[in-house]
């Protein structure tokens, strides 16, 4: 690694719209580093890489390549100075395969050579110890796959310096190990490497050095070895936190049986089995957590529970009340409710362009008698909502969209559980929030359980399933593989199961 | 007049019927593979049809008949995409604003030129070649060695435009950026370039589709001569799959029902004993409600190759958070 | 160098604003091409308000065109507020006057109010039904309806033409191929001169604007058009909102047709709508389908087409020039919509030099 350094950026600044997103931070890259940037979501981190590949344009300060000043008016700018990105939703043509998406955008020659590109990628991918089939189309590889073939992209365009966003957020453990020996690969054939985190434990383990965002300012770089957890939570949030969800126990002799879902079968539009075979039951005040990689079957099990998805086979009963057959609105009636967050946040549940008081009229605007919606009563709800999900808008007649993502989301949790359910299916509920808003929201979901609901987390993130549910149902292609206690479980054993690996150890204490 | 000389005589028909469609189609390819849907294509149409014919009839040359035709169109597609690409206008009203400014445009400056005729020089130019021996093969001759070199082109096209979507780099990119424009452009190409050049050349052929009708096939100027050819051929887009060998086989197949409605018109038809003649504007309805028909047949079949681009009618910014 | 950036929100008046501003603009580029095609604008805009204003008659004829204009606008903003992209209102006006005119023509002999009464339900009927096939079709599988619906305007008007060359021609129009006039109990009765459709347009509007704003249809049309996700989520029916509110539309597009050939006609032609079907698109989404917005939108595009049509008698310029207006006028609203989101800015180049240590 040598001292000086290779990209350096200055006084960085870029506003969205009135929202600052970056001021004045500084940055610098060294030849064969990898640098974590570590801050929270919304610290501006993504946009300070964006200016780097040249997505974004600062409003101002400067960027330097050894030493001389240059500007990146495009991606293809950065590309040619050899920085290299890889984005955190990859930036893939589904329906090309691996080969014509590297290809891409490049200049030389007018007709495609196939033959000869996959002789040239074999050679990358024995250099770096990557492994990858060209020819296989991007919609039918697993996202580890598709991750290989942006780095692919990206080398086979000669990058020197990598910019990787959040890429081990989709990753399973075990996936993420072998990334990481990939990394190390690379920088030890000379690239620098810069990682986009907000996972303490990565940062540790792959970084040489680290710089901290908070707020969209840099807070400081420091070398890895001379920091710890502790310290570098407190520089990233500003003070020093408590970063374990507080978990109350209901005892054993209150957790009843609400929803038991036996041999559920759902089949998709081709029909492939999207759910096979599915059987496990949800007690009042527990939190069940839902393990699994991305589409293995966690949506349409959400879907179909609250009668959104069409059921082949099996049953769902609240109680001793069969669901399924019946409407979306006799199932919200019988007090299951459901929200969902998707990747875009305001996909599924609320609509962006109407105000709060619309979006939490949204579950209950048919229970007034005669034709009109009675915004009246909807401004009343809203108003109770507001204040006790603390969310900050300027009016209830604010439009959603305009809110930001962890007041949304607290819209969407708050509107659910207004509704006062017995039982709380909610997916992702915590996605692309900072820390503090996560917290209020797993604080939200700990009361719930406390009140006897019973709770089906959906989650991403293994660390907080870990803490934050008695049970965790590990999924893999629409199997159960186990449910297990999460007091005594493991995040490796859990990555093995979601890949459909078997472990031993003891299954939950009650089922 | 033989049975087969009267097919090779229909079919030969049926592709003249079908040439216009195909340019349509053709140019709805290129802008719908670069993810913008325009629906201004019968207005395209009208404009090249218009200018095209007045180009010839001033100056009496065919080639520049032709290339007046299609850069009317072009000058069409190239508002369409100043509002939907810099402005990121909405795509489907920006279509129907194109289609509604090139019948008013047209009807405003085909005013003179009603009942005015071709010069020699050009119709001679469009005529119909006929190819020595070959023409003379049965049922095929006719219809592919015996046709102005019009219709011809639009089958070459066709071709060409396959194997620029297959083969090429450039085509490879094209593609990319209707499927998915930010990963396009992380990759380093200029989307709002491909936008604009695939939109006017798009535009540029279904000018050239208009002229065809007031050059070639009719070859007179009427109002609203295109009497909802562009259309079709937007339809014809989706039924084909984005794929210009299968636009060949639609474009043909419309022609044939338009060529099948001109036979039977007027002919009584026996049955159960009595002579039925179909009025013309029942027959006349038949292309559209084929149309009705091709739509929700693929709609039935979708599947992954048959998706549209998927990044079609939605604007792209690369700052967009 | 320009380069785009977002903008922070801007206010509805500042929204109104940037609109006129288009329109200017729009017939400022109007009058450019005018001058090209050799007329002085400022004539073609004095004869257009004349045209359109500037006497009894012609203020009459104005408002003529402007009801049929409000009423589909009404009806296509239903079906736009959904994001149904409904372009059929050609055909669902044609076969609206079509119901009509069969029982106006074949009927005569119910007294005048409930012939009247059978009509408008008649007309709404077939409005709503051919606005149904499109609406079942995208439910039922997905088909675009973009170009069912125009497929459908061009079977609409061969029918009527096929009726009008057939079987319902006129025997006593000495071989003229006409439908004949409707017998007076089929006529829509005056009131100020104009037909009483002026009357149902309005009464059209408060009832379109209470149904998108106030009722739980118009909520779940909204949410639909915003969100089919969000929709099924909230345990809306999407497919049964779609079907009730695309016959809602071509309903109000059929009873306008009704109104077109008894009020305006006193006969069914192939020609009775003139291509309002389409221009009212434009009227409805320049007033943002907003209802009260599309009377006064519909005012100004009655103007232009009234207008257009005394242009020709007056400076011998076709009237298709009306087509051109409107076309122009929407592409630079279309474009204007883009500077609520965003601005330009410019960038400053400075000279790359400075080193570092």
């Amino acid at each position: 690694m040598s001292e000086r350094a290779y990209i350096e950026l200055k006084g960085i600044c870029k506003s969205f719209g009135s929202v600052q997103a970056n001021k004045n931070v500084d940055f610098s890259l060294k030849k064969g580093e990898i640098h974590a940037l570590l801050g929270e979501n919304g610290s501006g981190k993504s946009t300070l890489v964006n200016m780097l590949s040249g997505i974004y344009v600062p409003d101002s300060g400067f960027i330097f390549m050894n030493g001389k000043e240059i500007r990146f008016d495009s991606p293809n700018d950065a590309l040619r100075a050899g920085i290299g990105m890889v984005h955190q939703h990859f930036k893939l043509v589904n329906v090309m395969t691996a080969k014509d998406n590297i290809v891409l955008g490049q200049k030389q020659g007018f007709f495609l050579k196939r033959k000869q590109l996959t002789e040239e990628l074999n050679a990358i991918a024995d250099r770096y110890g990557l492994s990858l089939n060209p020819d296989k189309y991007i919609d039918e590889m697993s996202v580890s796959e598709q991750q290989t073939v942006e780095i692919m992209k990206m080398l086979y365009r000669g990058a020197d310096v990598l910019i990787l966003d959040e890429p081990t957020a989709v990753l399973t453990p075990q996936e993420i190990e072998k990334f990481f020996t990939i990394l190390r690969n690379m920088r030890d054939q000379g690239c620098s490497i810069v990682i986009i985190t907000h996972k303490m434990n990565e940062v540790l383990e792959i970084s040489d050095r680290v710089t901290i965002l908070r707020k969209g300012e840099s807070v400081a770089t420091v070398n890895t070895a001379d920091t710890n957890a502790k310290a570098l939570t407190e520089m990233m949030v500003g003070y020093s936190m408590d970063l374990s969800i507080k978990r109350t126990e209901t005892p054993m002799e209150l957790k009843k049986p609400l929803l038991s879902v036996e041999h559920l079968v759902i089949q998709g539009d081709n029909g492939a089995k999207i759910i096979d075979d599915m059987s496990f039951r949800l007690f009042s005040g527990e939190v069940l957590g839902v393990a699994g990689i991305a589409a293995s079957g966690q949506k349409e099990l959400c879907e179909a529970i609250v009668g959104l998805y069409h059921v082949t086979g099996g049953s769902v009963k609240l109680k001793d009340e069969e669901l399924v057959g019946m409407s979306p609105v006799e199932i919200i009636r019988k007090g299951v409710s459901m929200s969902f967050v998707p990747e875009d946040r305001l996909g599924m549940g609320l609509v962006g362009s109407l105000d709060i008081v619309d979006n939490i009229l949204l579950k209950t605007y048919r229970n007034h008698k005669g034709i009109t919606v009675d915004r009246k009563s909807g401004e009343v709800a809203a108003k109770a909502i507001v204040e006790k999900f603390d969310i900050s808008t300027p009016s209830v007649h604010h439009q959603v969209k305009k809110l930001s993502g962890g007041n949304i989301q607290k819209v969407l949790l708050g509107r659910e559980i207004d509704s006062s359910p017995q039982v709380l299916i909610t997916a992702y509920p915590a996605r692309g929030l900072d820390i503090g808003a996560a917290y209020n929201i797993y604080n939200v979901i700990n009361e719930q359980r406390e009140k006897g609901v019973g709770v089906l987390y959906i989650g991403e993130d293994l660390d907080v399933i870990l803490e934050l549910c008695d049970r965790i149902m590990v999924m893999s292609h629409g199997r159960i593989m186990k449910i297990v206690d999460a007091q005594s479980v493991t995040k490796e054993d859990l990555g093995l199961m979601m890949l459909g690996g078997t472990v031993d150890g003891k299954e939950a204490h009650y089922a | 007049m033989g049975i087969l000389t009267a097919i090779a005589l229909f079919l030969q028909s049926s592709m003249q019927m079908g040439t216009t469609i195909l340019y349509g189609t053709l140019g709805g390819i290129l802008g719908e593979r670069a993810g913008n849907l325009n629906l201004g294509v019968e207005g395209m149409m009208l404009m090249g049809a218009v200018m095209g014919f007045m180009a010839g009839v001033k100056t009496g040359s065919a080639f520049l008949a032709v290339l007046i035709a299609g850069l009317a169109g072009a000058f069409g597609a190239l508002i369409y995409a100043i509002v939907t690409v810099t402005f990121r206008g909405n795509q489907t009203v920006t279509g129907l604003a194109l289609t509604i400014f090139g019948t008013g445009f047209s009807s405003f400056v085909g005013k003179s030129l009603s009942g005015v005729a071709l010069p020699s020089s050009v119709t001679q130019a469009f005529a119909a070649v006929k190819v020595p021996f070959l023409s003379d093969i049965p049922l095929l001759g006719p219809m592919l060695f015996h046709q102005s070199a019009y219709v011809i082109a639009a089958l070459i096209l066709a071709v060409l435009m396959y194997l620029y979507f297959q083969k090429t780099k450039v085509g490879l990119n094209h593609k990319a950026v209707g499927e998915n424009p930010s990963a396009a452009d992380a990759s380093g190409i200029n989307t709002t370039l491909y936008k604009y050049l695939a939109l006017v050349s798009g535009g540029f052929l279904c000018g050239v589709g208009g002229g065809y009708l007031t050059l070639v096939f009719v070859p007179r100027w009427q109002e609203e001569i295109t009497a909802g050819l562009g259309w079709i051929a937007v339809a014809l887009v989706i039924f084909c799959t984005w794929h210009p060998l299968k636009a060949i086989l639609g474009a043909y197949f419309f022609g044939m029902l338009r060529a099948l409605v001109f036979k039977i018109q007027g002919v009584s038809i026996p049955l159960f004993g009595h002579h039925i003649t179909i009025a013309s504007n029942l027959l006349d309805m038949l292309p559209y409600l084929m149309t009705v028909v091709v739509l929700v047949i693929v709609t039935l079949g979708n599947n992954r190759k048959h998706r549209p681009p998927a990044g079609l009618s939605n604007p792209f910014f690369r700052e967009e958070r | 160098m320009l380069k785009i950036v977002k903008r922070a929100e801007i206010t509805p008046m500042q929204s109104m604003m940037q609109r006129c501003v288009a329109v200017i603009a729009a017939l400022a580029a109007a009058a450019v091409f005018m001058l090209i095609m050799g007329y002085n604008p400022l004539t073609v805009f004095w004869n257009l308000i004349e045209g359109s204003l500037l006497s009894e008659y012609r203020f009459q004829q104005t408002i003529n065109k402007t009801i049929p204009l409000v009423v589909i606008s009404l009806g296509i903003a239903i079906a736009f507020k959904m994001k149904f992209w409904n372009i059929g209102a050609e055909g669902q006006f044609f076969m609206g006057a079509f119901a009509a005119s069969y029982f106006a023509l074949n009927f005569t002999f119910l007294p005048k109010p409930l012939l009247i009464l059978v009509m408008f339900l008649a007309a709404m009927i077939a409005g709503a039904f051919w606005c149904f096939i499109p609406g079942f079709l995208k439910a039922k599988w997905g088909t675009n309806e973009t170009l069912v619906t125009l497929m459908l305007n061009y079977v609409a008007t061969k029918w009527i033409m096929f009726l009008q060359y057939g079987p319902w021609k006129d025997p006593n129009a000495s071989g003229f191929p006409r439908i004949p006039v409707f017998d007076d109990a089929a006529v829509l009765p005056e009131v100020f001169g104009v037909h009483i459709g002026w009357i149902i347009a309005i009464i059209l509007v408060v009832a379109v604007y209470f149904l998108l704003n106030k009722t739980k249809l118009g909520f779940e049309i909204t949410v639909v058009g915003e969100n089919i996700a969000t929709a099924r989520y909230a345990g809306m029916n999407v497919k049964k909102v779609l079907l009730i509110s695309v016959c809602l539309s071509g309903a109000i597009c059929g009873l306008a047709g009704m109104m077109q050939a008894t009020g305006i006609e006193h006969s069914l032609t192939y020609q009775l709508s003139g291509g309002i079907g389409f221009t009212a698109i434009i009227t409805c989404w320049l007033a943002r389908l907003k209802p009260v917005n599309i009377v006064f939108v519909s005012f100004f595009f009655a103007m232009l087409i009234q207008g257009g049509a005394y242009l020709q008698g007056s400076l011998q310029i076709p009237s298709a020039v009306s087509g051109i207006l409107q076309g122009i006028i929407l592409f630079f609203v279309l474009a204007s919509e883009f500077f609520s989101q965003y601005r330009f800015v410019q960038i400053k180049k400075h000279t790359p030099s400075k080193e570092v240590a």
